[in-house]
């Protein structure tokens, strides 16, 4: 600014002068016509009024900086603008104080029974008008809330199998955490068996499956036999297949006999009996229930969706047709009339005396219903991927599977990550709707506990559904940002 | 190859299980095998244990008496005569009831907070951001006992109800809202009403049309106003203002008169609009994030203000982006008034599938009515969004 003065004013008397300096010689002279804009003067010029170095730079006027400008910018800008303001503070004045004031200022943290969270009115200890949380019943029934009506002396069961989820379950979020492949076999096949026995107490009886009556009682002995029958007939007829399309039968066979022989080890564990009390799964509750659903939930829709949306994109039309429909169907009606229909509508379809277990019929519901919808994610994963893709594949002669599997699928599972945590965002949300059909998860816990006549008290729901909110609140917040942290990661496309 | 095929000669000979069709064939027909055994055992399977527990199959129980009284009804429903056909459709009529009012309200809250949340304002987007993640990370289900079994039970009981002046009374046992009552003459408002909104979609495709020809412009939102507004309002006062109040009065064991809002309908209610209005807003901050920058600054090159820039400009091409997800949060919450069988609220789910069916025991014609009326109303929302959507979609050369 100081080179160039626009201003005539700032340098006083030099107006009409500059024509009558003798300049000396090889020095630039100000040109009378000039004069008056007073122009800026070619280098070098050493006039008195003519600045030589840059003025130093000055801070910001105190108005222009600082928090009470950045107050002023953004919250009272305008008239609008600062009727906005206010009416958001007004917002936050009215939940917030009250908020605190229950859950912390006002709340009781110790006692044994209802008459230190009610009012003198009530037939407490407080003073009248007193509203505060009561915290003291979250923590008498805290144990309730997690475990449900599992025994007492069995819970360790249960902080096991939690310490086992949750202790191969991180190492595998965190992208820098070694051994993933042994993480993954983990958790994928050791910890189900090893939480299902835990969990249930193991020693399950094996009945035989095929029609071999005539010979053997039934029991574990035709089982074991069953099993053997259903083996053979198995790698018959992979001995067949590979025979018919010519290819060498023996590597089809000896698949065949690993996953039979792993899944009789996976029987035989879980017959045997390890000397754990069984616990029925009507004594389950709580977060436990919760965690069982969500969990079970997630691992078993993945697979199936996976198979749905390849279905749904196939080029057969029966098993498209199949797909669609499926899909559609789970994707058009409400949770709850297909957790109905799994509860009371799915003994009906079975055999008589065939019972299944309350829970289970549930996770049926559940799982068909989650299924559906993460079919729906894969799906847009799976459009997502250029055809060039598929091509490409198939030109270095993969087939249809190995193109999938080594392809295609990382591609399309990688982009639809926020979509799966998603969707087990809400599946975990929905398995609240369980204590419908009467199952005791998390909230259907604390919802039982309302009966109890040693904690009733007006603010007892309250200060529970808070409770619950919160819990539920940490348990969600921490998955969406998980998956957006994944996101960033994953973020490798050139795009 | 295909000039050589001809003669079936050349054609690679192999094996029938190695062509991708013969395979695609076998697959299917094994799948569909499966597909049919299963059902039929299923089937068979449901009617000998129907015979066996003794339950009447047929739809023949939609023309029997109930007998269980409905609390909320718009349908004149009488616990005595009324059958369960009545009860299916005063059911489905309450779930539409909900559905409806909600999609408006979550509607409104989606927009105003989603625009919050971008707003300059750093309190207002903090809030809205607050709002949003809370209410999005907490289950509906426990949203809507907080709202019924906690908020709505802190209302003054019956004897001593909240005035709330012109808006009727608030108490423990719901909202006694002023209740309509029509006079000889209502017709007239009515008609009054209908001719002024078709005048209206007049005045505005005439104000168009002139427009594109002549380019002079006509203040069609004041005249629609002026006659939506003032046409009914002369109506009324030409046939006697027919059209009065009857205001709930304070009576000694609680409010009488007044149209009775019930507590589960006002809990669903909140619930279901707070928790979509969260995922709409969302939805909202998306689609007006998508719309490019250059639009906005090409609009305020071309000299058009902030209001037409934002009504002309960017609106239009946010709603094609927030469209189709709006559309699967309308069908949410459609699908999600069924949490009403938690509070009791006479909803589809409640009446039908719950207190119908521990009636009669016909599980199978129950649900299966159940869900594919639910099937119906998802395929009808989606079927008017897509056509909405259509309509709205970008025309390209």
């Amino acid at each position: 600014m100081a080179k160039e003065p626009k201003n005539p004013k700032s340098v006083p008397g030099v107006k009409g002068k500059a024509a009558d300096v003798a300049a000396p010689e090889g020095t630039p002279v100000a040109y009378p016509h000039t004069a008056d804009a007073l122009a800026p003067v070619p280098h070098g010029g050493n006039f008195a009024y003519v600045r030589t170095e840059m003025a130093s730079s000055e801070p910001a006027p105190a108005n222009a900086s600082g928090p009470l400008a950045w107050v002023r910018e953004n919250l009272f800008s305008s008239i609008p603008n600062t009727l906005l303001t206010l009416f958001a503070i007004y917002l936050i004045y009215v939940i917030v104080p009250p908020l605190v004031q229950f859950a912390f200022v006002e709340a009781v943290w110790t006692g044994s029974d209802r008459s230190v969270c009610a009012t003198e009115q009530q037939g407490g200890i407080q003073p009248n008008g007193w509203f505060g949380a009561c915290w003291a019943y979250v923590g008498a029934y805290g144990e309730q809330f997690i475990y449900g009506r599992y025994p007492d002396e069995e819970l360790w069961r249960v902080n096991v199998v939690g310490v086992l989820f949750f202790g191969s379950l991180i190492p595998l979020l965190i992208p820098s955490a070694p051994f993933k492949r042994e993480n993954i076999i983990f958790i994928s096949i050791v910890f189900p068996v090893a939480a299902l026995v835990l969990l249930t107490g193991g020693n399950f009886e094996l009945n035989g499956f095929l029609p071999t009556g005539f010979i053997l009682d039934p029991g574990t002995v035709k089982f074991w036999v069953d099993y053997i029958i259903l083996s053979a007939i198995i790698a018959g007829i992979a001995y067949a297949i590979a025979r018919a399309s010519d290819k060498d039968p023996m590597p089809g066979i000896r698949s065949v006999g690993f996953v039979m022989a792993g899944i009789a080890v996976i029987m035989l564990i879980l017959a045997t009996n390890f000397g754990l009390e069984t616990v029925p799964t009507d004594r389950w509750g709580g977060l436990l229930v919760t965690m069982v659903i969500a969990v079970t939930g997630i691992a078993v829709s993945l697979p199936i969706g996976i198979v749905l949306a390849l279905g749904r994109r196939s080029h057969m039309p029966i098993v498209r047709f199949f797909s669609v429909v499926f899909i559609e169907f789970w994707r058009g009606v409400p949770l709850i009339t297909v957790l109905f229909m799994s509860s009371v509508m799915l003994p009906l379809f079975l055999p008589e005396g065939v019972t299944f277990d309350k829970l289970l019929r549930a996770l049926v519901g559940v799982a068909m219903f989650a299924s559906a919808y993460m079919a729906e994610v894969v799906r847009g994963g799976l459009q997502a991927i250029p055809k060039g893709q598929f091509e490409g594949a198939m030109a270095l002669g993969l087939n249809y599977n190995q193109m999938m599997r080594m392809i295609i699928m990382p591609q399309a599972l990688k982009l639809v990550i926020p979509g799966i945590v998603n969707t087990f965002i809400g599946l975990f949300k929905d398995t609240t709707l369980v204590l419908i059909i009467g199952l005791f998860d998390f909230l259907g816990q604390i919802q039982s506990s309302f009966t109890d006549p040693t904690w009733a008290t007006p603010v007892q729901a309250l200060s529970a559904y808070l409770f619950a909110a919160f819990i539920y609140f940490v348990f969600c917040f921490g998955m969406s940002r998980y998956s957006i942290f994944m996101e960033r990661r994953l973020d490798t496309g050139h795009r | 190859m295909a000039v050589t095929t001809a003669g079936g000669e050349s054609a690679p000979k192999v094996a029938l299980l190695n062509d991708p069709k013969t395979r695609a064939w076998i697959f299917q027909i094994l799948l569909l095998i499966v597909l049919v055994w299963l059902t039929w055992v299923g089937i068979q399977n449901m009617f000998d244990n129907l015979r066996a527990a003794n339950i009447a199959s047929g739809f023949g129980f939609l023309s029997r008496n109930a007998g269980f009284a409905i609390s909320q009804s718009l349908l004149e429903y009488d616990q005595a005569t009324s059958t369960f056909g009545r009860v299916f459709v005063v059911g489905l009529i309450n779930t539409l009831l909900i559905s409806i009012v909600g999609i408006v309200i979550a509607t409104v809250l989606g927009f105003v907070v989603g625009i919050a949340r971008l707003s300059q304002n750093w309190v207002v987007s903090k809030l809205a951001t607050v709002y949003i993640e809370v209410l999005r990370n907490i289950p509906l289900l426990l949203q809507i006992f907080v709202w019924y079994f906690a908020v709505l039970r802190l209302l003054p009981g019956r004897r001593d109800s909240l005035d709330m002046g012109f808006l009727g009374q608030l108490n423990i046992s719901g909202w006694y809202a002023p209740k309509p009552v029509y006079g000889e003459g209502i017709n007239l408002v009515l008609g009054a009403f209908l001719i002024a909104v078709v005048g209206a979609f007049i005045v505005a495709r005439w104000s168009r049309k002139r427009q594109e020809a002549t380019g002079e412009r006509f203040p069609v939102f004041w005249t629609s106003v002026g006659l939506i507004v003032g046409l009914p309002l002369i109506a009324y006062f030409i046939a006697g203002m027919p059209l009065s109040f009857e205001y709930p009065e304070q009576g000694n064991f609680g409010p009488r008169g007044g149209a009775r809002v019930y507590p589960e309908f006002i809990g669903l209610l909140l619930a279901l609009s707070f928790y979509t209005g969260a995922f709409i807003a969302e939805i909202v901050r998306a689609g007006i994030l998508g719309v490019n920058k250059g639009q906005t600054e090409a609009s305020h090159a071309l000299g058009l203000r902030n209001g037409p820039t934002l009504r002309l400009v960017v609106v239009p091409q946010a709603l094609r982006i927030i469209i189709p997800p709006l559309t699967s949060q309308y069908l949410n919450l459609t699908k999600n008034s069924s949490l009403a069988v938690a509070i009791a609220y006479p909803d589809l789910v409640s009446v039908f599938a719950g207190t119908a069916l521990n009636q009669t025991g016909q599980a199978v014609e129950i649900l299966m009515m159940t869900m594919l009326t639910y099937l119906a109303l998802s395929l009808l929302i989606s079927a008017f969004m897509n056509w909405y959507n259509a309509k709205m979609a970008l025309v390209e050369r």
